[in-house]
């Protein structure tokens, strides 16, 4: 069997006295999509951040194609690769065909990269009229769709995607989940996803992993969520509401 | 005999300078390894030269040129009327362009540009910073120091010595302006005894000063830029920082280039 295309063994990283990771193991083989699901300030973007090299870990390691990250694997991990940021973060002195095309830009003529960045602005659902439009100019929703648009611009075979529906409605976050879909089934790319949208985790996820204080507290297939016993993963999955004590409540009283 | 031990609530000056003197060397350390990847990271890009080029040379003249004229005119009038305490009236054109192109232009013109241009690189940066743009470039292999940093200090390396000349020229004229209309001088004696009395050298040291300056304030608007903290708060620390590093490194580096100089 394969090296996985990304693994971390034992990854920890702290915020000051705040442990955000604690000691995560986790694999993604060639061609699979995993999700990471768990609550708000779980890990899950320093978890993405770090095998990035973005954040620096505290302990354990990242290997990337069977290597150790060194900064010379992660370059070359990053020529073939991808991302989603949760707030798009596209360049703001850009237009948008030149965000999308930004990679492409180095490796072929402006006319071709812009066609090419127009194309992929169409699988996203945007129209060529906002392909010379600034970043500043689009809503929050259409920022995270012309992110998607410059994170498979080059087609990647390795994708990583913040939160990729948050902030789209219901109709466009379910284009957008069958989209990711398409590229982890067609083109065979790698995927690692965050989201807390469990529509999305059924759409997306080959393996799902719920992140709690740092740590993989499970890990399986959509059908073993569903039928996990994990109180947790359960409640979770279920969307039901956290217990914040006495106050909780207060506001539904008459 | 037995040593008291020490007492971890008085202070220990001499371990306070220690770690101060540390911490500080350790921060020129940083920024100078910052400066000479920021010089030659590689990805060097000719639009984006152009682009700051523009923004930081162009964009500033208007503000350079304004200041050097009243700067030269205020000169004049101060020159004129101190020199006539020992009836030295007629040195105020040599006075004012050796005033000019040594010290009032290139320290004028680079304060002037630290206030425009450290501001607006460092907001620019930081918010990239915070926004997760810089993040972005690395997950697009672009090597943000080369994307961002290298044309900045260029640019800023290249132009001001140019809008240091062009503040000078303008400086002068300014004192020309007052020496003609108020002082009694003939428009030719002025401008004869401007050249008279100035040196090549005097002329290039102040172009030199100025590419110090241009560094040092690209210098100071990246590097807090790209240290800025998180949110607006850090965003606008950064830019607060930066045009008082700017400032003060201009005036710090005026002081030891003119002591290099013509000492």
């Amino acid at each position: 069997m394969s090296a996985p295309v990304i693994e971390t063994r034992g990854l920890s990283k702290s915020f000051g006295a705040h442990k955000v990771l604690d000691g995560v193991h986790l694999g993604v083989a060639r061609g699979e999509s995993l999700v990471v699901i768990g609550g708000s300030g779980t890990g899950k973007s320093v978890l993405l951040r770090t095998i990035l090299g973005l954040e620096s870990a505290d302990a354990g390691e990242v290997l990337l194609d069977g290597e150790a990250a060194s900064p010379a694997v992660r370059a070359r991990f990053m020529r073939d690769f991808g991302m989603l940021f949760q707030n798009a973060a596209l360049f703001d002195s850009l237009p948008v065909w030149r965000n999308v095309a930004f990679r492409l830009l180095r490796v072929m003529p402006a006319r071709q990269a812009r066609a090419r960045a127009v194309e992929r602005l169409a699988r996203v659902g945007l129209g060529p009229e906002v392909a010379d439009r600034m970043p500043a100019d689009l809503s929050g929703g259409m920022r995270k769709r012309v992110g998607l648009a410059r994170a498979i611009a080059a087609d990647p075979s390795v994708i990583f995607f913040d939160e990729p529906t948050t902030g789209l409605d219901p109709q466009r976050a379910a284009a957008i989940n069958l989209l990711i879909r398409g590229i982890v089934t067609e083109a065979g790319a790698t995927a690692i996803t965050i989201t807390h949208d469990m529509t999305s985790v059924r759409t997306i996820a080959d393996r799902v992993a719920l992140l709690d204080q740092g740590r993989v507290r499970w890990q399986g297939s959509v059908a073993q969520m569903d039928e996990a016993f994990d109180p947790m993963l359960r409640a979770f999955v279920r969307g039901e509401p956290l217990d914040w004590g006495p106050l909780a409540g207060q506001g539904r009283q008459g | 005999m037995t040593r008291a031990a020490p007492n971890p609530f008085r202070p220990d000056p001499v371990r306070a300078t220690g770690r101060a003197t540390l911490a500080l060397l350790r921060g020129i350390g940083a920024v100078a390894i910052f400066a000479a990847r920021g010089l030659a990271a590689p990805g060097f890009s000719p639009r984006l030269l152009a682009e700051q080029l523009l923004r930081i040379g162009w964009l500033s003249l208007p503000v350079v040129g304004l200041t050097a004229l009243f700067t030269g005119a205020a000169l004049a009038l101060q020159i004129n009327a101190g020199g006539e305490r020992f009836q030295a009236g007629d040195v105020v054109p040599a006075i004012v362009a050796i005033g000019m192109v040594r010290e009032l232009g290139p320290v004028l013109g680079g304060l002037m540009v630290a206030a425009r241009v450290a501001s607006s690189i460092a907001a620019e940066i930081g918010s990239m910073r915070v926004t997760e743009q810089i993040d972005a470039l690395v997950t697009l292999s672009t090597d943000p120091m080369g994307w961002l940093v290298t044309p900045r200090l260029w640019a800023a390396i290249l132009s001001v010595p140019v809008l240091v000349g062009v503040g000078d020229t303008i400086g002068i004229m300014g004192g020309w302006l007052i020496g003609t209309t108020t002082l009694g001088f003939t428009s030719q004696a002025y401008l004869a005894n401007s050249w008279a009395y100035l040196e090549t050298w005097d002329v290039v040291s102040g172009l030199l000063k100025g590419a110090a300056f241009g560094g040092i304030v690209a210098l100071a608007g990246c590097w807090f830029g790209m240290n800025a903290g998180r949110g607006a708060a850090g965003v606008g620390r950064a830019t607060t920082n930066a045009v008082v590093a700017a400032s003060v490194g201009i005036l710090a580096a005026n002081f030891i280039l003119t002591g290099l100089f013509f000492t």
